[in-house]
């Protein structure tokens, strides 16, 4: 921000700081396509201009796709559910599939996992709308040289947060998916939920337009 | 759709991220090992003729930030033929998982493997970084031993401060430096690239022969040690022709001519300090008798007003931070530090920018620069070190500062706004009694008792932060008896009890120490000799990593390292530290010169010990410490007499090229 020399708003008090607020960030080591933040200005800015100056102070692999002028309401009330790529390297597809299987048959998988207030236990399949294995034909550029299974999930945005990882562990209680390496996870999209289930872009709103991504 | 490689640019040849980066989602803070920072410099490796790797053997969060480390990278880089990246210690979990999938010691900025390099230049700020050398040295595949190491291996050279006595790694190090970094990296540089444009003559001993040669780089190996039946040291001789009996500090005068960083590097993970620092001047006078910089970095040149103020303006530009610290050993007595301190806060009044202070003497500090620092609302911590509890202590110290003046200073700060002072005191000093440290609790109650007469409230506090008092060499207190562990920890103990003895102002009052045991450590390295290696390589294989750090430190895996490696030389742990020396002992680094005299040295301690005190040369007649004249160097100070102009404000979104 002070390299781009955005003028920045700051809260009140002995130690202001400025007016950033993060939607549903990605956890550490995860991908994304799509994060949303606001910020509060003091005066106002062309979004375009804001948008090339952030790009430019930004390091290489942090992009700014868009700024949009906030139509009032929160952001983080327009994130309702979040669309993620799994790519689970040495995985055999046909065993993914029956994991998941195994977790959409499940009414309720507890998970444990670390949270700032301790270890604490919760149900990662309710937030979950949908989790499809992808064939081994809709991967990237034909056909990889190790066995590579792809899984696509939309988990709604619930507290605590079910993230991908806890997925993962989710398929390890249930069957026993223990993938080999480290997976490659990726945020595809994030935002509001249609009827259908489809998310929507948290920016639209302020746009006025209604385009669907995703699913 | 594929998921996009993590990879913050392309891969760099003989980058080992692809084999790095599976193993990152299983580490604590994987940000540290990434890179990327803005003011990072990744170089085409063929287009190089002289590769260094710098390395702070500490975390990344503490390394990142290094002064020194940040402005070789910049002097190293750039050189068109030259290329420098930087290498942190890996915390264990990263370092098992290396183990494991076979990934050497690399750099974040290209991540390639260490042993690639030339030159693998470390920079010591304190000695218990020595072990996480040699995990940085074992993960790199290079040997152990610098004996071992072929033309296939770079050549290691250690730098900073604890580089003034290198004997206890003389076994891992090829090379030390001594004193300022930026012309003596440039040297080395010339020497690398003209000897391997000749073809690498004469192999890696040949280079270490030209690299002795220019009598500023100590080459361990070519000289040889004799002890005598007591364990003392004979004599240190060169074993080769050519090779200088002594070996020299350098001094890079005119900081004015130095103005790095200049493009500091900002990093993604969060480090130990975030702000654009720029050191107003180097070396320090004042002659406090434990202060090893004070001692080794004589004399004291300033950089000038208008040098820091363009320096803070394109520094604050290129990087985007809201914090500016004024580096040096006594900050507040730059010549001219008013007229810095306000022309800055009046340069950078409403943006929310902050300036700091780091190392602010009781008797410098006044109300103006009070308000100066607090201009803009923002208070930044403020740290005060009388250092010693008693007025006597004070003086054996030679830090001459009254308890009238701290008290004032203290009460000046309060007056200003401040909630909160810091006050740091060491323990252990020689000469030192119970009641020497009692005195501390007397000053800290005072403090707070004036603070709240001035303040008419009682929401004001102190706290008193204690050091363990650690000798150094080419310091008057080098032949000083370390005390005890048990003495010291007594002593913390009964003032903590003298604190609290008037529960409402020992309520006011927070206190921090640190035990007597990792002091005694320290003392052992920094005054150790070679044969202290033989400890350092036990500690390290039997797990010894981060010393610095308390939860990785543990007393009794050095105490049992050195009972099982010592007594094959006749000497023991208490040999090197309890242990008072007298006049005539060869020390270990007797051979090291930091331009100090060791007769004045000497004089300087027996002056200690009947409590004379020493003026500092800047404001009086030189008193002979020996610097200037056997370094050929003079005191650099202002005032210049000029002023920081305001700034224009710039209109408008900036899009900023790295």
């Amino acid at each position: 921000m002070r390299r781009a020399a955005v003028p920045i708003a700051f809260s009140q008090g002995f130690t202001p700081h400025p007016k950033i607020s993060y939607a549903s960030a990605a956890p550490t080591g995860v991908a994304s396509e799509a994060e949303y933040l606001e910020i509060g200005l003091q005066a106002p800015v062309e979004p375009e201009a804001l948008r090339a100056a952030l790009d430019a102070a930004l390091s290489p692999g942090l992009d700014v796709l868009e700024v949009v002028i906030a139509d009032g309401g929160s952001l983080a009330d327009r994130i309702e559910a979040s669309h993620w790529h799994i790519e689970l390297p040495e995985v055999d597809t046909e065993t993914l599939r029956a994991a998941v299987d195994a977790f959409t048959a499940a009414d309720e998988v507890l998970v444990e996992r670390m949270t700032k207030q301790g270890r604490r236990t919760f149900d990662a399949r309710a937030a979950v709308m949908s989790i499809d294995v992808l064939s081994p034909t809709q991967t990237p550029s034909g056909a990889p040289a190790v066995p590579c299974a792809i899984l696509e999930l939309v988990v709604r945005q619930v507290t605590p947060s079910v993230r991908p990882d806890d997925v993962l562990s989710g398929l390890r209680v249930v069957a026993d998916l223990e993938p080999p390496v480290s997976p490659r996870v990726t945020r595809l999209a994030q935002g509001t939920l249609t009827a259908q289930g489809a998310i929507v872009d948290p920016l639209d709103a302020d746009r006025g337009g209604a385009a669907i991504v995703g699913h | 759709m594929s998921a996009p490689s993590t990879t913050p640019r392309a891969a760099a040849t003989n980058s080992v991220w692809p084999r790095l980066e599976p193993l990152l989602p299983q580490v604590s803070k994987p940000i540290q090992y990434v890179g990327g920072e803005l003011g990072a410099v990744v170089k085409d490796w063929d287009a190089a003729t002289v590769r260094w790797a710098l390395m702070y053997p500490d975390a990344y969060e503490v390394g990142l930030p290094n002064q020194g480390v940040q402005i070789l990278y910049e002097v190293l880089n750039e050189l068109p033929d030259t290329l420098a990246e930087r290498t942190y210690a890996v915390w264990p979990d990263l370092e098992n998982l290396m183990r494991t999938h076979g990934v050497p010691q690399f750099t974040v900025d290209a991540h390639r493997p260490v042993r690639d390099f030339d030159v693998f230049g470390i920079s010591f700020s304190t000695e218990l970084g020595y072990t996480n050398m040699l995990t940085a040295i074992d993960l790199a595949s290079i040997p152990m031993l610098a004996a071992d190491r072929t033309d296939a291996d770079p050549v290691i050279v250690a730098g900073g401060h604890a580089a003034f006595n290198p004997e206890p790694i003389a076994d891992f190090i090829d090379a030390a430096v001594l004193g300022d970094g930026e012309e003596a990296v440039l040297e080395i540089t010339a020497i690398v690239r003209e000897w391997k444009a000749e073809g690498s003559p004469g192999g890696r001993d040949e280079l270490l022969l030209r690299l002795a040669r220019t009598e500023s780089v100590y080459v361990p190996r070519f000289y040889d040690v004799d002890y005598l039946p007591d364990g003392r040291i004979q004599r240190v001789v060169p074993n080769r022709a050519d090779v200088p009996f002594r070996v020299h500090k350098r001094t890079t005068m005119d900081l004015d001519a130095w103005p790095y960083p200049k493009k500091p590097l900002v990093p993604l993970a969060e480090t130990v300090h975030e702000r654009y620092a720029v050191e107003i001047f180097r070396g320090c006078t004042r002659g406090c008798r434990f202060c090893q910089a004070g001692m080794i970095t004589r004399p004291v040149r300033e950089r000038s007003i208008t040098t820091v103020g363009q320096m803070v303006r394109e520094g604050l530009e290129f990087s985007g931070f809201s914090e500016v610290g004024l580096l040096s050993l006594s900050s507040a007595d730059h010549s001219e530090i008013g007229d810095m301190c306000s022309g800055l806060a009046e340069q950078y009044a409403g943006t929310n920018v902050s300036l700091s202070l780091p190392s602010t003497r009781v008797d410098a500090f006044n109300i103006d620069l009070a308000q100066e620092l607090s201009r803009n609302g923002r208070r930044t911590g403020l740290t005060f070190a009388p250092e010693g509890g008693s007025e006597r202590i004070r003086k054996v110290i030679n830090k001459m500062v009254s308890k009238e003046d701290l008290i004032r200073t203290v009460v000046t700060a309060y007056s200003n706004g401040w909630r909160q002072v810091k006050l740091y005191f060491m323990c252990g000093l020689p000469t030192e009694t119970d009641e020497d440290v009692l005195e501390i609790a007397d000053m800290a109650h005072e403090v707070i008792k004036a603070g709240r007469a001035a303040t008419g409230s009682k929401d004001i506090r102190c706290t008193v932060s204690i050091g363990g008092f650690v000798p150094k060499p080419h310091t008057p207190f080098q032949w000083a008896a370390m005390e005890r562990p048990e003495v010291i920890d007594h002593r913390l103990k009964i003032l903590k009890q003298a604190i609290n003895s008037d529960r409402s102002l020992g309520r006011a009052i927070g206190y921090r120490y640190h035990d007597g045991e990792p002091s005694l450590i320290e003392g052992l390295l920094s005054r150790g000799d070679r044969r202290v290696g033989s400890v350092i390589r036990k500690v390290w294989e039997n797990g010894g990593r981060f010393d610095g750090w308390s939860e990785h430190f543990s007393y009794q895996r050095w105490v049992q390292a050195a009972a099982e490696t010592l007594p094959a030389f006749g000497v023991d742990l208490d040999w090197y530290t309890t242990r008072q020396r007298d006049e005539l002992e060869v020390l270990p680094w007797d051979h090291l010169d930091s331009g100090l005299d060791k007769d004045w040295l000497w004089q300087d301690w027996q002056d200690s010990l009947s409590e004379f005190e020493q003026d500092d040369c800047r404001w009086t007649p030189c008193f002979d410490c020996g610097v200037c004249p056997s370094m050929d160097t003079e005191i650099q100070i202002g005032p210049t007499g000029k002023k920081l102009l305001p700034l224009t404000p710039i209109k408008g979104l900036k899009t900023p090229t790295p």
